[in-house]
């Protein structure tokens, strides 16, 4: 591989005793490199293929073997060297995602290399998806068109945080700072209107190399960064994630007796051994004991890492479920809206049922609602009746048993999903996640108010259980060490239990609430379980089937 | 997240490929990883070990040998398979070989249909395999850049380039109807370089033929051919003592090698970076014809 100058260590010309340590050298350099992912969308006019196949030659990613097989008459076809198929050459377009591999000092690089040609949406979603950066081409002599729009809109819909506009063919416009700057703002504009992050614009002529790999001459008035530096220095999307933990699990591992470990991809947020946890969907709360690893154990992962998790306690969590920060859980829904790019021959419509994955998760899926149908060329939302191959539509979605799930903005991989037609089990469509309607067993999930008094005396850790329990199935919770008074019985009669601790070692009491006067009944048992079957039995637990229920109790 | 736990690009790829490892070996009823001797190969094993460590890999290797694979592969698979305690199956056409199948006699494009591409698909569709894991990258070859992750096969075991399934986020479709299957590529996005650099960090073992030393070659032009076969015969004065290795594996008759002095991993690497090659170049089989790795590769073969 042809590389940067200043990285070739030719072995002739280095001293012997120096050449280990330049090899030592050049790998501490290579291992330091991360990993860029940026898509690019262009149509057969706009010179993509030209300018990826120019920023490959000019940062000498080439091998001489494949530019000797796409010169002819001395003049190399920077096209051909990234086009691939049998097909495509035959019909001189790119029909797919093709995907190119190259590396500067600084970085490495994947390019998913998408057609801008309409009947491939999917190519473009599907390239889109994974990426850091999209790169948008804009012919300087034909300013923003409609696939202009059609390529933002959907690296806007996919959530790529920074949209590079390539202004190309500035030599066709003799390099005019006015034309530049007429574009620049009109893209500004579109990016604001489609909440683009963050879009920079960069003129540049791919069949020359202007401001590619090199800044040009050509644009004394340009002052920004070409094209591979911006690429080298913009951040990895994973790094704007926020979201809490995420561990979708994907395998349970147990090769003997001693050892249950749970498999996984960490899809967002961080994990530490001795971290509270809850394993959902059950709520199970536990800490991380280990995470394990062919190397050994970890003090602590991230995303994207993919790693084995051992939790402290004995919680049945299988695949398709998902372990979780405790503070900032994922929301546990049925019922959804979602963004679809649709990918079949057979239009979707309301009423139409089909597979969908999500994580490591398989469930049957419902078309509840069409809201709308996304132009992408004009940006409007429009009513339709279905979607056709290649529309984009907002959906309401029900599935058979619930996600745990993310909107996609704030987590790609626990906000996407693909719909699997269950007839010829093709990707039918590729979802993300704008809103969540209902959320189980979460935010608002008080059908019915929990009421009671608990004295539990000195038993912290009985306190700490019933306190979590009590949060998960849904009641209002006060843990305090305030004796028992009015005012805490008041609060209690209001739909919360009141879980009151002391530093005597009397025995548990519970104190009922809906009937006037009661005084502390002492409870024969002290474990939560059963005392959460007490109260159940009063008739105080959400039962969930209560929809007239206000949630106060009162 | 802050600079200290950025992950590099190794990092990246491995976390990557040990999640498609997993979730085939989750979603499918029997998975089979192709195991060619190879350095990619090597690198998908090593892989697989982490991916479900502490236990063991959950499904068996394949090999397929075409009856003309280089002798130091085969010493290396059965020393290593033996020591790692993971189940090999070797199936190879012996109809074919029987009659005598070799690439002098039948040229290398039917050659490698009978004794690759057919054997492989025999082997498949005999153990009743639903998913094979292949070492191939998409950085090898033009049509290989557009090759799936999950690439799905037909019940005749064939490919279509127009007909792929998109294949969005990490979120991998693994339905298939009765008689069809997958092939599975965990290391699509890794790239020659990852493979050594990955393999000089992790000391992974190599078959000695990737490291240069004297070798008794074959000189034709600026072709090394090794001398393994009967049927590879030489012109006088062709055959010579030469300091080279392979790039890449395949069978000795139709793999050349390269004249070079790298005889550890890290010059090796020093030796990639300033190659101005792509590894494929020495594969007699892949200039055939014009996009002949994609008719191939519709056939059925990786």
């Amino acid at each position: 591989m042809i590389f940067a100058e200043e990285q070739t260590v030719n072995g002739a010309d280095v001293a012997k005793d120096t050449a280990h340590a330049s090899i030592e050298a050049l790998l501490e350099a290579e291992r330091a490199k991360d990993l860029l992912r940026f898509s690019t969308a262009g149509s057969v006019d706009d010179g993509k293929s030209t300018l990826i196949g120019r920023l490959l030659y000019d940062s000498r990613n080439v091998y001489e073997d494949h530019v000797r097989a796409v010169t002819r008459d001395a003049a190399i076809d920077f096209a051909q060297l990234t086009d691939g198929l049998r097909a495509e050459r035959e019909q001189g377009i790119t029909i797919d995602v093709a995907y190119r591999y190259f590396s500067t000092a600084k970085r490495k690089f994947i390019i998913a290399d998408t057609p801008g040609h309409e009947q491939y949406t999917r190519n473009m979603a599907t390239g889109a998806s994974t990426a850091d950066v999209a790169i948008v081409l804009v012919d300087a002599r034909k300013g923003i068109l409609d696939q202009t729009r059609r390529h933002a809109c959907i690296a806007s819909l996919l959530g790529i945080p920074i949209v590079i506009a390539a202004i190309n063919k500035m030599d066709l416009v003799e390099f005019s700072e006015e034309v530049f700057e007429r574009h620049r703002q009109a893209l500004l504009e579109l990016a604001h209107r489609l909440e683009i992050p963050e879009l920079i614009a960069v003129p540049v002529s791919a069949l020359d190399g202007d401001n590619i790999v090199h800044r040009s001459e050509r644009t004394p008035w340009y002052s920004g960064p070409s094209l591979l530096e911006l690429l080298e220095t913009v951040p990895l999307a994973i790094e704007r994630s926020s979201a809490g933990l995420r561990f979708p699990v994907q395998r349970v591992v147990r090769p003997h007796q001693d050892f249950r470990g749970f498999a996984g991809q960490i899809a967002a947020g961080t994990v530490r051994p001795g971290d509270e946890v809850v394993a959902l969907p059950s709520g199970r709360r536990t800490r991380v004991r280990s995470i394990t690893t062919w190397e050994g154990e970890l003090e602590l992962a991230h995303a994207p890492q993919s790693v084995v998790l051992t939790l402290e306690d004995e919680v049945d969590v299988s695949r398709g479920e998902m372990i979780a920060s405790v503070t900032d859980a994922p929301h546990r829904t049925r019922h959804f809206e979602a963004t679809v790019v649709w990918m079949h021959g057979t239009p979707l419509q309301p009423g139409m049922t089909y597979m969908l994955k999500h994580t490591s998760q398989t469930v049957r899926a419902r078309v509840v609602e069409i809201r709308s149908r996304i132009h992408v060329d004009h940006l409007e939302h429009r009513p339709a009746e279905q979607l056709g191959l290649n529309d984009i539509g907002q959906l309401v979605i029900e599935t058979s048993l619930p996600l745990l799930a993310d909107v996609y903005r704030e987590s790609r991989a626990t906000g996407s999903f693909i719909l699997i037609d269950p007839t010829d089990n093709t990707t039918a469509g590729a979802g993300m996640i704008r809103s969540i309607a209902d959320t189980e067993e979460g935010a608002t999930p008080i059908n019915r108010a929990t009421r009671g008094l608990i004295a539990v005396g000195n038993r912290q850790e009985l306190a700490a259980e019933l306190e979590k329990s009590l949060l998960q199935a849904g009641a209002l919770v006060l843990r305090t060490r305030v004796p028992v008074s009015a005012s805490l019985v008041t609060i209690a009669r209001i739909g919360a239990v009141v879980l009151v601790e002391s530093d005597a070692s009397d025995p548990v009491t519970l104190t009922r609430v809906d009937v006037a006067n009661a005084q502390p009944r002492e409870l024969a048992f002290d474990h939560p379980d059963e005392i959460l079957n007490e109260l159940q039995s009063l008739g105080a637990l959400p039962t969930g089937d209560d929809e007239n229920d206000n949630g106060l109790g009162i | 997240m802050t600079a200290q736990n950025r992950l590099n690009h190794i990092q990246l790829l491995e976390a990557e490929s040990i999640h498609i490892l997993r979730e085939v070996a989750s979603e499918f009823q029997k998975p089979v990883m192709l195991y060619s001797i190879g350095k990619d190969s090597s690198v998908m094993l090593r892989l697989a070990q982490k991916a479900f460590h502490p236990g063991p890999i959950p499904f068996p290797l394949l090999h397929v040998d075409t009856g003309y694979k280089f002798h130091e592969m085969l010493e290396f698979r059965d020393r290593l398979t033996s020591e790692l305690g993971v189940k090999l199956i070797v199936w190879r056409n012996e109809e074919a070989l029987a009659q005598g199948a070799n690439p002098v006699k039948l040229g290398t494009q039917r050659c490698c249909g009978l004794l690759k591409t057919q054997a492989l698909l025999d082997g498949l569709r005999a153990h009743g395999f639903d998913a094979a894991f292949g070492g191939a990258r998409r950085d090898e070859e033009k049509s290989r850049a557009k090759e799936r992750i999950y690439s799905f096969r037909d019940s005749a075991g064939q490919w279509d380039p127009k007909n792929q399934r998109p294949e969005l986020w990490n979120l991998f479709n693994s339905r298939i109807g009765p008689g069809e299957s997958i092939r599975v590529f965990p290391l699509s996005n890794w790239t020659e370089l990852d493979i050594w650099h990955y393999i000089h960090l992790e000391n992974i073992p190599i078959v000695p033929l990737y490291l240069a030393k004297e070798r008794r070659m074959l000189v034709r032009g600026d072709s090394l051919i090794p001398v393994e076969q009967s049927f590879v015969q030489g012109l006088p004065g062709e055959e010579q003592w030469v300091k080279c290795r392979l790039r890449s594996l395949g069978c000795s008759p139709c793999t050349g090698a390269i004249r070079s002095d790298a005889d550890t991993v890290p010059k090796i690497i020093e030796e990639l970076m300033g190659m101005r090659n792509s590894e494929r170049a020495n594969r007699v089989i892949d200039h055939d014809q014009d996009g002949s790795m994609e008719l191939k590769k519709r056939e059925g073969y990786f």
